[in-house]
């Protein structure tokens, strides 16, 4: 294999395995913005996933070839409702944000592995029949050595990643509604003073964050593991609040870490068949990933400071 | 209402609610919620022998408990104890195989191991925090994985490729022939004395000495007491190796007393997770670990006989701890109505 046909290969796995993160990260950044820690994105992520193959497999036969996106917004809905709970914990009754998240976390995995032996009486599901499948994007994919690395064999999900991350760019830096998110965030006194209601926003970006990460887990689900079992969601939520804080809160830089990270992933899975690569023990390419993630929140690649209102409920009238 | 008795109302409510709403989930589920909790009480009390098992569950949860319990009080969030619980459980196991000592010697060395292992294993998130700032939660999230992975690759090489250790030598072993006989040959084992004698432990080091009284000022107060010419660094790295310690030890629990072996693992044992909740319902103090760890132990080794005897999956009892987790969070509004119906009592 040329250096150029690993990069053919590796290039659109990166992509591949990024998609689910961009999502999940995004969301990460909406509720981080707006002043709420959300730890609990891995247990959105798992509602996410679970819902994403149960709506599949109950509605293959309904919807067809378009199941796979049907399923996704239903497991949008879902984790949407679902992120209420760390929203009503964290912003009404002033919970710790951490512990709520790690709450969130642990219902999510044992509400969706209690449904599967519920309805499926076994603890994973059957196989889905209508995953998400690649096509070559027509002219782009001809292009030399670009079209054969980005535009051919790409999953319409890593395309509508990459829409979803620049449209957030767009909301939270270039409209009112994201001039709001990021002052509540930064200074919820200020920003109630100037007419913002401080409860509602994050309300709104904390069920942005839950529908965003339910979103990336049936991405994740319907691509690439297509089953739910308890371990399909192993860790990705976790990596995309990584890759947020890498991105350094914003959702092109998160965007950016997380294909880092997805090229982490690819490496790990599909390095066996990679020359030279193939001859690094598999140990080293499992844990890669979550070192990585270390390196990158210690700052080796450059430091960054959170929200500053992040982590503190807002108390209205307390100085 | 004087604030102890609500310090206390606070969790108990919080147990309450969540079997409440477990329940309701079996109601839904279309399963009899009075059958599951009855196999649930009988998975805890039906005899000698889960009386036994239920109590050998809780040991490793007392000290996982306090390891989340006592980072906490220094204002650190150890999300790792899992991962510090799986390579102090290969230490205390591999200490034990490789070995061949008097048991005076070979016990305590081997739970010794898991303790520094486990200490080692939270060295690096307590240091990245005190150097650079890192946030703990994500750092020991991570290592928790990165100690999946190595633990795994390390008993395969201990084991000569085979996926569970050999049996460790008898020189380590807790186990207890006295136990065994009173509780129907339950793994019942002697490490229930080590995890309280933990329990003391980490009571005389949080009250009774100078570095316990500095590592619960910078909990309370990192600049106060930096200003007071406390070192912060250190006692954010020592608290971080204290917790490690624990956790290594509760690995040591299972290494040496439950399972006698370390065996590869596809997922993780959830002790170090439950040690969360645990924490979090003794309010991070020793003896209402020890109360916390009871309730969550039994719960989770009663759920095992949940679908045997009324055909519910166990993750109910996951469902519930994870409510219970919830709601204590939310304890501002627990309280809030607590007080309310207090002051209009005493309007009256």
């Amino acid at each position: 294999m040329s250096f150029l046909e690993v990069l053919y290969f590796i290039v659109p796995s990166a992509i591949f395995y990024a998609a689910p993160l961009i999502f999940t990260a995004i969301g990460g950044v909406f509720s981080e913005r707006s002043g709420v820690i959300n730890i609990g994105l891995e247990g959105l992520m798992v509602m996410g996933a679970f819902i994403g193959i149960l709506f599949n497999l109950t509605f293959v036969g309904t919807f067809g070839a378009m199941t796979p996106w049907v399923s996704i917004l239903a497991a949008m809905v879902v984790s949407g409702i679902f992120a209420i709970m760390h929203a009503v914990a964290t912003i009404s009754f002033r919970a710790d944000q951490t512990i709520s998240g790690v709450a969130i976390n642990m219902l999510g995995v044992a509400i969706a592995l209690f449904s599967v032996k519920l309805i499926y009486g076994k603890g994973q599901t059957d196989y889905i029949q209508e995953r998400f499948i690649r096509f070559d994007i027509p002219f782009l994919s001809d292009i030399p050595v670009l079209g054969p690395m980005f535009f051919k064999d790409v999953y319409s999900t890593s395309i509508l990643a990459i829409i979803v991350a620049i449209g957030a760019w767009f909301v939270i830096y270039k409209t009112p509604f994201g001039l709001r998110l990021r002052a509540v965030g930064e200074h919820p006194m200020a920003a109630d003073t100037m007419g913002v209601n401080v409860t509602k926003m994050r309300y709104v970006a904390v069920i942005l964050s839950g529908m965003l990460a339910g979103i990336g887990g049936a991405v994740y689900a319907q691509s690439i593991s297509g089953e739910f079992s308890h371990s399909t969601i192993n860790g990705q939520g976790f990596m995309a609040l990584a890759a947020m804080i890498f991105g350094k809160w914003h959702p092109l830089g998160a965007a950016g870490a997380a294909l880092f990270f997805g090229f982490a992933q690819a490496l790990s899975i599909i390095g066996g068949q990679i020359p030279y690569i193939d001859q690094v023990p598999s140990y080293y390419l499992h844990i890669l990933p979550y070192v990585l993630t270390i390196l990158a929140v210690a700052g080796f690649i450059g430091k960054a400071h959170a929200p500053k209102a992040s982590g503190i409920p807002y108390i209205k009238g307390k100085r | 209402m004087p604030n102890r008795v609500v310090n206390i109302l606070v969790p108990v409510i919080s147990v309450i609610l969540g079997l409440l709403v477990g329940a309701v989930v079996m109601l839904i589920s279309g399963y009899d919620p009075v059958a599951g909790y009855s196999a649930l009480w009988n998975g805890i009390f039906g005899d000698a022998y889960t009386i036994g098992e239920t109590i050998r569950q809780i040991t490793p949860y007392i000290l996982s408990g306090l390891a989340v319990a006592f980072a906490f009080r220094t204002g650190l969030f150890n999300i790792g104890v899992e991962g510090q619980l799986l390579v102090g459980w290969f230490a205390a196991a591999y200490v034990g195989i490789a070995f061949d000592l008097p048991m005076y010697i070979h016990l305590p060395l081997s739970i010794l191991a898991a303790a520094v292992a486990g200490g080692l294993w939270a060295f690096l998130p307590g240091l990245l925090k005190a150097k650079l700032q890192v946030h703990e939660v994500i750092v020991t999230i991570m290592m928790n994985y990165i100690a999946l992975h190595t633990t795994n690759v390390l008993i395969r090489m201990v084991a000569n490729g085979g996926e569970t250790t050999e049996a460790i030598k008898e020189t380590a072993s807790l186990k207890s022939a006295f136990f065994e006989s009173m509780t129907d040959f339950s793994r019942l084992h002697y490490g229930i004395f080590i995890a309280l004698a933990m329990v003391l432990v980490m009571w005389f080091i949080l009250e009774k000495t100078t570095t316990g009284f500095e590592l619960k000022a910078v909990g309370f107060n990192k600049h106060a007491s930096d200003y007071a010419g406390m070192n912060v660094n250190k006692n954010i790295i020592l608290s971080m190796v204290i917790s490690g310690a624990f956790a290594g030890l509760a690995g040591a629990m299972e290494a040496l007393g439950t399972f006698q072996y370390a065996s590869v693992k596809g997922g993780f044992t959830g002790i170090g997770f439950d040690g969360i909740a645990v924490a979090l319902l003794g309010a991070n103090t020793p003896l209402g670990v020890v109360f916390g760890a009871t309730l969550f132990g039994a719960l989770k080794f009663g759920s095992l006989n949940m679908p045997n005897a009324a055909g519910i999956p166990v993750e109910i009892v996951s469902i519930v701890i994870a409510l219970i987790i919830f709601f204590v969070a939310c304890g501002y509004i627990i309280r809030y109505f607590l007080v309310k119906k207090n002051n209009k009592k005493e309007a009256k």
